[in-house]
Formats: C-alpha cells, sequence, structure tokens
C-alpha cells in the first residue's frame, strides 16, 4: 500500500533528473574555467566575458531575436486573422483549409526546410534574413492559429451581441469586448510564434547563405570545428530565455483562460 | 400610444419559415410575452426588434419609426441575454457602465447613474466583483441593471428566467414585475414557459410555425382559446368532438357528444349538424359520485388519482375518451379509482376551438 505512492515519487525524480541533469551539467561547465571541461569545478566567469567578445555569436544573436520579434508580429497578426475566419465564417475550402494547418506541425522539418530551400531557388527568393523570415512565418503560423482558434471555440458570442444592444459600434466592440476576451489566446500564440522561430534550427541552417547565421545555426558550426565552453554559456543564455518563454505561455494559455 | 410595432413580418432561411406575417403591436409600458413551442419564431420576432435579424418583408416600427436600415447599436434599446452575455473581463460595475461609457456620458453622470442601477436591482456592494464570483442570479440582476441603464425605448428578455431553479425564478419573477413597473419600460420577452407567460405578462401572444395564432391578455387567451393549439399550449385542456343537434334562441346551441350526452354552449356561427370542436379545462369540471347523466353532465369511471397537495388530479374514461380533471383538496376526501363518477361543468366553460 505505501510501496505504491513512494516507488512513483522515485520514477517521477529518475524522469526528471533524466532530463534535467545534462542541462544542469551543460549550464555548471559554463561557468567551468578550464576549457577542456576538466575538473575539479573551478568557478569563473572567463566563457562569459569571451562570449562578450564573439562578434559572430553576438550578430548570430541579434538575428535570432530579431528574426523572432518580427515573425512573432506577423505570425500573430496573420494567424489571429486566420483563426477569427475560421471560427466566425463560413467559405468554400473551409474545412480543407483547416485540416490542411496541421501537416507542417507534423511534417519533419527536414522535409520542409528541404522544400522550401527548393521552392524559393525556384520562385528567385535568395537565401537569408528574408528567406529564413518567411520559413519562420509559415512554420509559426499553424501554431498561433491553433492557439487562438482553442481560445476563439470558447468565446461566448452573445457578449458581443449584448455590446451592441448597448449602443456599441463595431469598432468599440472589438476593443473594448471582443479583443480584451481573446487577449490571453493571442498572446499565447506569440509566445508560440516566438518559441518556434527563436528555437528553429533546420529551416535557418538550409535557407542561411554563408556568413549570416541564426544562434542554433552557429552554435552547430562552432560544435562541429571544436568548441570551447563559451557554446555552454551561449546555450545557457538561451535556455534561460526558451524556459522564460515557455513559462510565460503557460501562465497566459493555460490560466489565462479563466480570468 | 404604440411603443413598438410590427407589420407583417416575414423571414425564411432557406425551407424554414420563421416568420410568417405576423403584426403585433407592443403598447407603452406593457409586459409583453412572445409565447411558443421552440422554432415557432418567437425568437426570431425578437431578434427581428433588436435588429440582429433582417427582415425579408414588413417591418419594425420603434416610437413611430421605421428602424429596418438602423444597426443595433443605434436603435436604442435593451436586451438581457438567456445566457446573461455578461463581459467576463469587466467587474459588476463596468459591465453596468459599459452602455454609458460607449455613449460618451461624463464620469460622474455615469458612476451615478451605475449606483442607482444597481441600487434598483439591489446589488449595491458587489461593484468590484467578476461575473464568475457571482450566483446565477446575481449575474441575471446585473444582467438586468445593464440593459436598463442607458434608460432604451424598449427592453427585449429573451427566456429571461430559463436558467434559473424553480425557487430563483419565482422570485425573480415578482423582481422583473417590480422594477419593469418602476421603470415603466415597454418589455418584450420570449419564453416556452406557460405558466411564467401567464405570471409576468401584461398581455400574451401565442406563437406556432411563424405566426401569432392567438394574442390577447393572460386570461382571456386562457379562458377563451380559438384554436386547439393555444388551448393545449396554454394550460391542459380536454377536448370533445360532437356535432350541432339544435340552435336555441339565446345563441346556445346544442351538441352530441362523441363520448356519449349532450352539452349546450355558445358557438361562433354554426348550424345544425355542423361538427364542432370544444375545449374544456380540467379545473371546471366537477366532479361527484351521485347524479344522473344530462345536459352538460357524463357519466364516467374513475382510471387513477393523482394526490399532489392543494389539489387532486383524476383521469376518468368517459366513452371512448379519457378526461382528465382537477378538484382542490377542501375536506371531501378523494374517489377511489374505479369508482363510477358523473362529471358536469357550466355551458360558460365550453369553448369552441378550431382543430
Amino acid at each position: 500500500m505505501k510501496l505504491g505512492p513512494a516507488l512513483l515519487k522515485v520514477h517521477l525524480w529518475l524522469v526528471l533528473g533524466f532530463l534535467y541533469v545534462p542541462i544542469v551539467v551543460m549550464a555548471a561547465l559554463g561557468f567551468n574555467a578550464s576549457p577542456l571541461y576538466a575538473l575539479p569545478f573551478e568557478f569563473d566567469l572567463v566563457w562569459y566575458r569571451a562570449l562578450a567578445g564573439n562578434a559572430k555569436l553576438i550578430d548570430a544573436g541579434i538575428h535570432s531575436v530579431g528574426i523572432a520579434l518580427v515573425n512573432t508580429i506577423i505570425a500573430t497578426a496573420l494567424g489571429t486573422m486566420a483563426a477569427l475566419a475560421f471560427a466566425r465564417y463560413t467559405f468554400r475550402g473551409r474545412t480543407v483549409m483547416q485540416i490542411l494547418l496541421f501537416p507542417p506541425i507534423a511534417i519533419p522539418w527536414l522535409v520542409i526546410g528541404t522544400a522550401m530551400l527548393v521552392f524559393f531557388y525556384w520562385i528567385d527568393v535568395r537565401r537569408g534574413l528574408f528567406a529564413i523570415l518567411l520559413g519562420h512565418v509559415a512554420l509559426s503560423l499553424p501554431y498561433v492559429i491553433v492557439v487562438v482558434g482553442a481560445r476563439l471555440a470558447t468565446f461566448p458570442r452573445a457578449v458581443e451581441e449584448a455590446a451592441a444592444t448597448l449602443g456599441a459600434t463595431p469598432w468599440q466592440t472589438f476593443r473594448r469586448v471582443t479583443a480584451p476576451i481573446l487577449a490571453p489566446g493571442v498572446i499565447g500564440g506569440a509566445l508560440f510564434a516566438f518559441a518556434v522561430s527563436f528555437d528553429q534550427f533546420v529551416i535557418s541552417y538550409f535557407l542561411a547563405p554563408p556568413g549570416v547565421t541564426t544562434l542554433p545555426v552557429e552554435i552547430y558550426g562552432a560544435i562541429r570545428k571544436g568548441f570551447t565552453p563559451e557554446i555552454n554559456a551561449i546555450s545557457t543564455i538561451i535556455i534561460v530565455v526558451s524556459m522564460g518563454v515557455l513559462l510565460l505561455t503557460a501562465r497566459f494559455y493555460r490560466f489565462g483562460g479563466e480570468r | 400610444m404604440s411603443a413598438v410595432v410590427v407589420t407583417d413580418a416575414v423571414k425564411r432561411y432557406d425551407a424554414v419559415t420563421a416568420l410568417d406575417g405576423v403584426t403585433i403591436t407592443f403598447r407603452e409600458g406593457e409586459l409583453f410575452g412572445l409565447l411558443g413551442p421552440s422554432g415557432s419564431g418567437k425568437t426570431t420576432l425578437l431578434r427581428a426588434i433588436a435588429g440582429f435579424v433582417t427582415l425579408d418583408r414588413g417591418q419594425v416600427l420603434i416610437d413611430g419609426q421605421n428602424v429596418g436600415g438602423v444597426p443595433v447599436h443605434a436603435r436604442n434599446i435593451g436586451m438581457m441575454f438567456q445566457s446573461y452575455a455578461l463581459f467576463p473581463h469587466m467587474s459588476v460595475a463596468e459591465n453596468v457602465a459599459f452602455g454609458l461609457e460607449v455613449r460618451g456620458r461624463p464620469r460622474e453622470e455615469v458612476a451615478r447613474r451605475v449606483q442607482e442601477a444597481l441600487a434598483m436591482v439591489r446589488l449595491g456592494g458587489l461593484e468590484q466583483r467578476k461575473p464568475k464570483q457571482l450566483s446565477g442570479g446575481q449575474q441575471q440582476r446585473v444582467a438586468l441593471a445593464r440593459a436598463l441603464v442607458t434608460r432604451p425605448k424598449v427592453l427585449l428578455l429573451d427566456e429571461p428566467l430559463g436558467a434559473l431553479d424553480r425557487h430563483l425564478r419565482q422570485e425573480m419573477q415578482v423582481e422583473l414585475r417590480r422594477i419593469q413597473r418602476q421603470v415603466g419600460i415597454t418589455t418584450i420577452f420570449v419564453t416556452h414557459d406557460q405558466e411564467e407567460a401567464l405570471t409576468l405578462s401584461d398581455r400574451i401572444a401565442i406563437f406556432d410555425f411563424g405566426r401569432v395564432i392567438q394574442e390577447g391578455a393572460p386570461m382571456e387567451v386562457y379562458e377563451r382559446p380559438v384554436t386547439k393549439f393555444a388551448a393545449g399550449f396554454l394550460g391542459e385542456a380536454n377536448f370533445l368532438h360532437g356535432r350541432v343537434t339544435s340552435l336555441e334562441p339565446g345563441g346556445l346551441a346544442r351538441v352530441a357528444l362523441e363520448i356519449g350526452g349532450a352539452a349546450s354552449c355558445r358557438l361562433k356561427g354554426g348550424q345544425v349538424g355542423q361538427s364542432v370542436l370544444l375545449a374544456l379545462r380540467p379545473e371546471k369540471i366537477t366532479l361527484s359520485t351521485e347524479g344522473e347523466a344530462g345536459m352538460n353532465a357524463v357519466r364516467g369511471n374513475v382510471l387513477d388519482v393523482v394526490f399532489s397537495g392543494n389539489s387532486t388530479t383524476y383521469r376518468v374514461a368517459v366513452g371512448e375518451q379519457v378526461m382528465t380533471l382537477f378538484r382542490q383538496n377542501l375536506s371531501q376526501g378523494t374517489v377511489a379509482p374505479g369508482s363510477d363518477v358523473v362529471l358536469s361543468w357550466s355551458s360558460d366553460h365550453l369553448v369552441q376551438v378550431t382543430p
């Protein structure tokens, strides 16, 4: 009787340990002085200092954050409009279009990356930050539509009618009633779009021209060349940012619905 | 004076005719109930008055003005929804203030009128609560305060009490009536609950298949239904088939009933040999264990007896038919099933209806 719950607890800690120990070790070694990951541990910020002077990594970081932000704005705007159209209007091909939203989430990114590379070459879009941005928007759009769509599915339509009977014009109704009620879903979708773009490697790798990289691409390149704990330092920063975005998503998406 | 006039309203959805030529005049300050089964067109009419439904034909006048081209937000109406449709992200005070704020009223006036409205529905002190933190009855009061605070020309209620339990519903009926009288606003409400319609309304209209079957004061419609549907929908009724055997001076006709026996009643026109359908309310029938069959009296046999506190319901086999009657529980006790009884009634209570 007592053994069951105890075993479950052990199991839970094993799973969490399996997930997080490598990350914690990786992060810890970023603060270790040895360039060869040699122990004993000796605390030093030397790799963070080196990172501050690494122009290529910083450039890549700026690209990543910049693309992620622009991607978030575009994908959230387009995705929210699409979700509204799916929820509010019936039109030819609506069901087909809704079904077609899901393959981009399920198809391996490698395949999508290859397809985009070929397609962009074909329509004469050069490899570069713009192509990467297009790829990211295409990839994060379905996530936004699904997240905002989930919020819309429980949207009480009668409140918009109530607003109209109280004298609110369509614009006033949208601004003061529809938008605030949808906001948690839209913010959740935006955070998803940011995370999808910021963590994206394959598409960025395929669409980046020589000399221009994003953070994940740069890290991949560095690892292949032979690397120093600088990579641990930048990875730790990425993890902190990603986890932050994820926690914010959880907060808005999960709990936002009840407020 | 007439606040709202609907003339010859027609609305079709593909194969369904929701409104099939409805004409009703809603008088200034009255509480008017639209009653009917679901799909009978009553909600469509309410939504047409609100402006959510565009009529295919006919028109809606509010205060003498044809509102055909006027959008919902410019109609100056108040509407309460079945789900209340409170704004979930706003407090009680913000919900009530909404209609005044979108009209750009000054802040002091908004605050004062919100307070007045909440006091009227007896919700003072709950201003800062969110709708989720309120009970169903409280949410309803907020919805009512919000609908009335803008002083609309007409108040529309869509199944106002449908979501409440029985006890709260009766309490809110009284409350709604009090507030409606106090404000004096023309109020139109939709319900499928006949008791609610009878209790609340100054006048009612019974809908079926997109048409008004009958319109009038609740007692008038109840006592003198014009069709079998109206008689059966509003309360219960026994229906007796018969054939006119003679017409007497004074307007009374003698009718030979299919269940045996004879009745006398007032007919609308009619001639000897014509077949008629008569409605008879269960509470108008007198049951006795002695006496003879005769004019307005038939013999029967008690099938079953249901005691329900203040009254008892009897089902009595008369000829081929089963008649239902209610008997007030005074002190006479109940008549056992299987007893032979005589059912009698007064000519005034037989109402000719169209099948």
